[in-house]
């Protein structure tokens, strides 16, 4: 365990900044959005929730795959480039850090996505315990400790210092790089940083959403929950927006198109929802006509058809954001609660 | 409160209803959701109070797929949403029945975010909130929404019962096109300038789209295949910008200024400075006019005199 | 942004079937002279063109955009290009609001007999928007050579 001293933060930042693209959250007018570090931004490391989630620097909202062109009468091909150089993510929440384990589930496995492996390979995660997890975190429900995230290090904020613990080889290579800034830990670090640890559990212990059940979702599940009546009543007041899958951490659908440049095509693809009309629609007409299958679909993936295929991995990891923003309110706790509350009242 | 509920039992009872269209507790503190009842029990669970921001109009229009009468209630910004659904035959007036409620305005839920929220109450000019790191107050007046800063007054547009009548004459606060003209002096460049950035926060999640109730096409043009204008993602700045000036033109003289794009937006865009910019235009080149006011006539842009101005000398021009 | 000098804009000019169309022929048939980077799009009516129409313009690489239709009062349709120029109007105001240079879109009304009057609008509005240069506030990067 290394710490480094609140004051040299910014040095630290800085240092990291010059040698490589660094993104760390920075207040906006929206809230906290990840930023591509300069000198003029200022962290902020408070916020516990930023509006999107880092998924976008894995998994950008929109990318270019290829690029076809007639020259001289023949097609070309031109392949986008993969991302080669190394980059750090500073601040992330280990929420989000499970979310990446999930799409790794979902892009590393075969056929794998080469353009997602590379940003994967070329990032480095340094995630931030959250010393004030907010009413709407349900993280504990998917087995994550909010005081000891994942990532490749993980540090602990203290009163006056970080404490800073290399998870993998990469993490522990990126300490050793930047190792001018930090200090070795002592003893007393060592119980300080417990002690932190401690607290944040404390929290996480009386957080209104902990106790949230999966009793009944996971794999095998879909014969009991496709075809729950209940569905109908959830679905009803859903407005059919994407926010809750854009906001999403582990959302990983897309769609592909070309787009037709006057002078070539570009092969692109850019994140789906869902909850739209539109999703996954073929010449034949659409799978899910109605609001209600789209709506059952994203809870289903999450909950029984996400887990059945990725080794119990559930497609959400409680880090609140649709809770907070979805305009309706209609999100995967209602969910949880509704289907789970009424199951008890059956059995009374 | 109890008024409230008791109408409605009244209404459901006497079979005048078939079900009600109102908002309950969501499991957030300070987060109301939109729910239907179908019956007196369901009712109970029921609630109105200034954290229900939520305007109900638009659900009017698949509960008008439904058979029998549909209760609805309505704050007074919400009246004029629904009344212009009517005026444009997307809701049918006999197939509703509308309990029209006073407003003091709405509490805006960002007030809530990153902060551990418990519990929330309104006591006196405060908002106290209960969070899991302690007691802390807000002054009530800075907790609002941005459409109840700039409220147009009490008065509802269309209603079948007026819970408080002497709450139909307050009156409006502030001047809503303060910021539309501030931003109208500034440059050119400025103006670019900040659009662009407020644009390249947008994430395509379409919601202000899907909350408004202007926003009422069986097919949005973006999500059709046709065209080429079918967009997920803004890949390019052009996309966003193309987005949102074809959303709020085609709001146009139907946008009653409701609020709800600007409250449902994740990204926080106040988008109202769009669509009031364009009531603005037509209220100074066509004559005031406040769509949802009457289920009846046309709106300005299905309408004309022969001697309108010239684009070319329009006010932006 | 140096605008070089030989930067001849590309405009889209919408014309409406029974005037402005006409008017072009006119102009054409007289001999009269205008920029051949106006490439002409025939619409049935004024009215026809949707606001999506000029902002594809824009997109695909239209550095000025121009609405041609008959005279008030004398719309084949009898009221077309009355709705027309309030939605222009509204648009352009929109566009202006939004830091586009409200320079790069027009309306003129050119009537089938108005022919020297076509070519006159035309290089007017060529010259107007080479002043300007590109039109990079409306432009879609991913349709630049």
């Amino acid at each position: 365990m290394k710490k480094l001293e609140k004051d040299r933060l910014s040095a630290f930042l800085q240092q990291i900044g010059e040698e490589m693209p660094l993104f760390v959250p920075v207040q906006k007018e929206e809230g906290a959005v990840f930023t591509r570090w300069s000198p003029e931004v200022t962290p902020q490391l408070g916020a516990v929730r930023t509006v999107r989630s880092p998924k976008d620097l894995f998994f950008p909202q929109c990318e270019a795959l290829y690029t076809l062109k007639t020259e001289q009468g023949k097609l070309q091909i031109a392949p986008q480039k993969r991302a080669e150089e190394p980059f750090a993510v500073f601040g992330m929440r280990g929420c989000d850090a499970r979310a990446l384990q999930v799409l790794d589930q979902v892009f590393l496995t075969e056929p794998v996505d080469t353009f997602y492996k590379a940003r994967r390979e070329n990032g480095v995660l340094l995630t931030l315990a959250c010393r004030r997890p907010d009413t709407a975190c349900f993280c504990t429900v998917f087995q994550n400790d909010p005081a000891d995230p994942l990532g490749d290090v993980c540090l602990v904020e203290g009163d006056t210092c970080f404490f800073l613990m290399a998870k993998t080889e990469k993490g522990q290579a990126f300490l050793d790089r930047f190792a001018s800034f930090l200090t070795p830990c002592e003893e007393p670090d060592e119980n300080a940083c417990r002690k932190e640890q401690a607290n944040i559990r404390a929290i996480a212990a009386r957080l209104p959403l902990r106790d949230l059940s999966l009793e009944g979702w996971g794999p095998g599940q879909t014969d009991a929950r496709f075809s729950d009546p209940r569905w109908d009543t959830l679905s009803k007041n859903c407005l059919g927006c994407g926010t809750c899958t854009f906001v999403c951490p582990v959302c990983q659908c897309y769609d592909l198109h070309d787009y037709d440049t006057g002078h070539g095509v570009i092969h692109y693809r850019c994140w789906d929802s869902c909850m739209y009309e539109d999703f996954t629609r073929m010449s034949a007409g659409n799978n899910r006509p109605t609001r209600m299958q789209r709506y059952r679909q994203r809870f289903m993936h999450k909950l029984v058809y996400g887990p059945e295929n990725n080794n119990g991995m559930y497609g959400c990891v409680g880090c609140g954001r649709c809770v907070v923003k979805c305009p309706s309110s209609l999100h995967i706790v209602q969910v949880l609660r509704k289907m789970r509350k009424e199951e008890e009242h059956a059995k009374l | 409160m109890q008024r409230i509920k008791e109408t409605l039992t009244h209404w459901l009872q006497s079979g005048q209803v078939d079900r009600v269209l109102g908002w309950k507790e969501g499991d957030m503190p300070g987060l109301r959701e939109p729910a239907f009842f179908e019956n007196a029990e369901e009712l109970k669970s029921l609630c109105y109070d200034a954290f229900c921001g939520p305007n109900l109009s638009k659900f009017l229009i698949a509960a008008g797929e439904k058979d029998g009468v549909t209760a609805v209630v309505l704050k007074p910004c919400d009246s004029y949403s629904l009344n212009e659904l009517i005026r444009e035959n997307r809701v049918q007036r006999d197939r509703v029945k509308i309990l029209a409620v006073p407003c003091e305005g709405n509490i805006d839920p960002r007030v809530f975010e990153n902060r551990g929220v418990l519990s929330v109450s309104i006591e006196g000019d405060q908002l106290h909130l209960t969070t899991l790191y302690g007691e802390e107050n807000e002054p009530l007046a800075r907790c609002f929404l941005e459409r109840c800063t700039v409220c147009r007054g009490g008065r509802h547009a269309v209603y079948d019962e007026l819970l408080c009548p002497e709450a139909e004459e307050t009156p409006q606060k502030g001047d809503r096109f303060e910021a539309v003209r501030e931003l109208e002096e500034k440059s050119e460049e400025e103006r670019y300038a900040f659009w662009q950035e407020t644009f390249s926060r947008c994430i395509r999640c379409n919601a202000c789209r899907n909350a408004c109730p202007a926003c009422n096409c069986r097919e949005c043009v973006f999500d059709g295949a046709a065209l080429d204008s079918r967009q997920k993602a803004a890949a390019v700045p052009f996309e966003e910008s193309l987005f949102h000036i074809v959303r709020a033109y085609h709001v146009t003289g139907r946008c009653t200024d409701c609020g709800e794009c600007s409250r449902v937006c994740p990204s926080h865009i106040p988008l109202h400075l769009l669509n009031r910019k364009m009531i603005l235009d037509i209220n100074t080149l066509y004559g005031p006019y406040q769509a949802g006011d009457s289920d009846k006539g046309r709106s300005p842009l299905t309408d004309y005199t022969p001697d309108d101005c010239e684009p070319n000398q329009g006010k932006g021009a | 942004m140096p605008v070089k000098e030989s930067f001849t804009p590309k405009i889209v000019a919408f014309c409406c079937n029974w005037c402005s169309y006409a008017g072009a022929d006119l102009a054409g048939s007289s001999r009269l002279s205008y920029p051949a980077d106006v490439k002409i799009i025939r619409v049935p009516c004024s009215c026809r063109v949707n606001p999506m129409f000029l902002l594809r313009a824009f997109q695909k690489g239209a550095d000025g955009v121009i609405l041609c239709g008959c005279h008030p009062g004398d719309c084949h349709y009898s009221t077309g290009n009355y709705y027309a120029r309030r939605r222009m109007t509204l648009l352009f105001s929109m566009l202006s609001y939004l830091g586009i240079e409200k320079e790069r879109t027009r309306v003129e009304w050119v009537s089938a007999a108005e022919g020297a009057r076509f070519a006159s609008v035309m290089n007017d509005f060529v010259g107007t928007v080479q002043k300007l240069g590109p039109c990079r506030r409306l432009e879609d990067v991913r349709c630049k050579e």
